[in-house]
């Protein structure tokens, strides 16, 4: 049950918003997408799904292109978020369950369960409208799981979620992935992905920048964090040899050097300077490596 | 279940229980026991049995009798009573309400009848109007008396003149069955021109809904757009068919009931005791084909639109259409041979209309309504087909523009290149 994109490009007219995309993620394994706004994210999960046709290129699930016959086997949380206002959550789910092929009173028995799972079985017969924002999200990701897909296609699935109910939808998803499902998803918040996913793609007008499983990328990125905090001026650190960037804070500087031998050399020089607290070499953030090949270009 | 019947089962039974369908169902069943009872809620509110009692002064002793007469056969619903006072005292009675008015009775000189009527208003013209013909035939006998023409020569001369109609052409229809075609095609025009609106406003209403609350996106990644399309549409059109069954049992019941007090009064005139099957067999057609037209045109015009607000603004041209055919059968209703009417019966967004119009006063040739109904089947599916790829590429844009330029990118959408 392996998903894979081969060549995948998509034109609206003039526009390419996806561009020569190939990728293939593996049976139970959780993928992240990483893009900024406009990066083609939503349009390559809606070629996945088959609500768009590519302009180019080939989508396979099990080797098989993914269409209503598989609906059974599909869950999707769209970005931008719905459900029928004047429903009550129950008729809700339960229709949009029975439409992805799920019995009725399967239905129900784990409409309850996810109720619970979510601490507001109290809803269940309230009226969607009525609900706050982050309660009918929750709802909503009820809806994209509630028939146990095989492949789980969540967009931005913790956008507008509190700290705690990130943590429960986050656990719910690693539940999910222990279960047996493959899942798919895109985030602007990277530590989420970082914390996560084995691979992960970052889209950029359409097209990959980076690609692979999160340590490779890591790794690859070569450059790394160096925290210093120490009691002297450590400004000088900043034209440094090998010091990408430099951030001064209260307690001393962040500095990305351009590998572990930079840090070596640093610490000669600041050694016998005066007293040094803290001297840790990290590894970089997604976060460091999003800016790096995303925002460049808007440079 | 197939996810088919699953979303129409679902549009229609959540239609059916808001209450909205519910409400409006019900305003409509009161309103058609009201038209079909209105001769009982008329002498309800007549205390006099929708008797007028107008008092006659007969200055002259002589007329009352023969004006009493005349009067009868005239409108046996006025009711004259000789009043044996005064012009004042007749005035006062008129005051408390005892008649409704006075005529005074008088010969002028030449001998002839001439009268004053009296009432605290003259609105009531029918009565007034019944009231001088009366007098007026009155008068004439008189007349006639007075220049010594014999009874027999009266009558010959009132003798009305002989007129009949004949259709020349094979199966015309005669007079009466025109009437009677008339008065049925009329209310069927009606309620097929009110339910295709109606509905094919509340199709589109329901894609917009779904767009707009976004849950569309959820809906067209398990089933696909066509499916949906057609499950509503579907949908709908069961629940049309519930309501009008609902306005048909009530109608038919109540009719029935009160068949006796009816059968003088407009429904009797407009012959709706023993309908043709043939016309209603033609009005099921033409109503199912109609609504699946305009229901699919609501569908995909509906699934253009990103907010609710925008629903009508869309749906104009189309509402307009049906609005123009229904005009167009109005005039044809007096002139069913022209032949705009002819012409305009096989433009297929008029036909469910006035091709009705047509078979149902005309004798038209079988195979003209057959290439009408030809026309508008092969409309509809074109429609669907075209319908569907708009529909299936429309739900997935959101913007701010409605226009109709939206289609083709709508297309645009859809079109793998």
């Amino acid at each position: 049950m392996v998903l894979k994109l081969e060549g995948v490009t998509k034109r609206f007219g003039q526009f390419t918003a996806v561009d020569q995309l190939s990728l293939e993620i593996p049976e139970r394994e959780m993928f992240g997408f990483l893009g900024a706004n406009g990066a083609g994210k939503t349009t390559t999960f809606r070629m996945i799904l088959g609500l768009l046709d590519s302009t180019g290129g080939r989508i396979t699930w099990d080797g098989k292109a993914i269409d209503y016959s598989a609906s059974h086997l599909v869950g999707y949380l769209p970005e931008e978020r719905g459900l029928y206002p004047k429903l009550k959550v129950r008729d809700q789910l339960v229709y949009l369950a029975r439409l992805r092929g799920m019995q009725k009173n399967e239905a129900l028995i784990e409409l309850k369960s996810w109720l619970e799972r979510f601490k507001i079985p109290e809803y269940e017969n309230k009226k969607v409208e009525e609900l706050s924002k982050g309660n009918q999200q929750k709802i909503q990701f009820i809806a994209a799981v509630l028939h146990k897909p095989k492949l789980l296609i969540l967009d931005e699935p913790f956008s507008g979620l509190d700290p705690v109910n990130v943590e429960m939808l986050k656990e719910a998803v690693l539940t999910l992935k222990e279960n047996g499902a493959t899942i798919v998803f895109s985030s602007h918040r990277m530590e989420h992905v970082e914390e996560m996913c084995e691979h992960l793609c970052i889209l950029h007008k359409g097209s990959p920048v980076v690609h692979g499983s999160l340590k490779e990328i890591k790794r690859a990125f070569g450059k790394k964090n160096l925290v210093i905090h120490a009691d002297f001026e450590l400004d000088q650190l900043k034209n440094f040899h090998g010091v990408v960037r430099a951030k001064s804070t209260m307690e001393g500087v962040h500095l990305q050097i351009e590998g572990e031998p930079v840090a070596e050399k640093i610490l000669k020089e600041i050694v016998g300077k005066g007293f040094i607290r803290k001297f840790a070499l990290e590894e970089p953030s997604l976060n460091d490596i999003f800016i790096e090949k995303v925002g460049n270009s808007y440079e | 279940m197939n996810n088919f019947w699953i979303i129409l089962f679902h549009t229609y039974l959540n239609k059916l229980k808001s209450k909205s369908f519910i409400v409006t169902t019900l305003l409509t069943v009161v309103i058609v026991l009201a038209l079909t009872n209105l001769n009982n809620i008329i002498s309800i509110f007549d205390k006099n049995g929708g008797k007028e009692t107008v008092a006659v002064l007969d200055e002259t002793g002589k007329l009352y009798d023969p004006f009493k007469q005349q009067a009868a056969s005239i409108n046996k619903d006025i009711k004259l009573t000789k009043f044996n006072g005064t012009e004042k005292e007749a005035e006062i009675a008129i005051g408390k309400g005892e008649f409704k008015g006075l005529i005074q009775l008088r010969f002028n000189d030449e001998k002839l009848p001439e009268a004053t009527y009296k009432a605290r208003s003259i609105a009531d013209s029918s009565l007034y109007t019944d009231l001088q013909t009366s007098l007026q035939q009155v008068k004439t006998m008189l007349a006639a008396t007075q220049i010594n023409l014999t009874p027999t020569q009266l009558e010959k001369l009132y003798e009305p003149v002989s007129f009949e109609k004949f259709a020349l052409e094979k199966n015309a229809k005669t007079e009466e069955e025109l009437n009677q075609a008339r008065g049925l095609v009329y209310v069927l025009l009606f309620i097929i021109y009110f339910s295709v609106i109606m509905y094919a406003n509340m199709i589109a209403m329901e894609v917009a809904t779904e767009k707009s609350s976004r849950v569309m996106e959820i809906l067209i990644s398990s089933v696909s757009p066509i499916k949906q399309m057609f499950a509503k549409i579907i949908g709908i059109g069961l629940l049309s068919l519930t309501q009008l069954a609902v306005f048909l049992i009530v109608g038919y019941y109540s009719l029935t009931k009160n068949m006796d007090s009816l059968k003088d009064g407009f429904f009797g005139v407009y012959g709706f005791k023993d309908i043709p099957g043939v016309t209603i067999m033609y009005a099921v057609i033409f109503f199912i084909l109609g609504y699946f037209l305009y229901a699919t045109l609501a569908a995909f015009l509906g699934s253009l639109v990103s907010r609710i607000e925008d629903v009508q603004q869309m749906i104009t041209p189309m509402t307009l259409l049906v609005v123009a055919g229904f005009m167009i059968a109005m005039f044809g209703l007096g002139n069913p041979d022209a032949a705009f009417i002819t012409a305009t019966s096989y433009i297929p967004f008029f036909t469910p209309m006035i091709m009705f119009l047509r078979v149902g006063m005309l004798t038209i040739p079988v195979w003209e309504a057959i290439l009408g109904i030809s026309i508008l089947v092969i409309t509809i599916a074109a429609l669907a087909v075209f319908g569907a790829r708009v529909y299936r590429g429309g739900v997935l844009m959101y913007g701010q523009s409605n226009s109709y330029k939206d289609i083709k990118k709508a297309l645009q959408l859809t079109k793998n290149k």
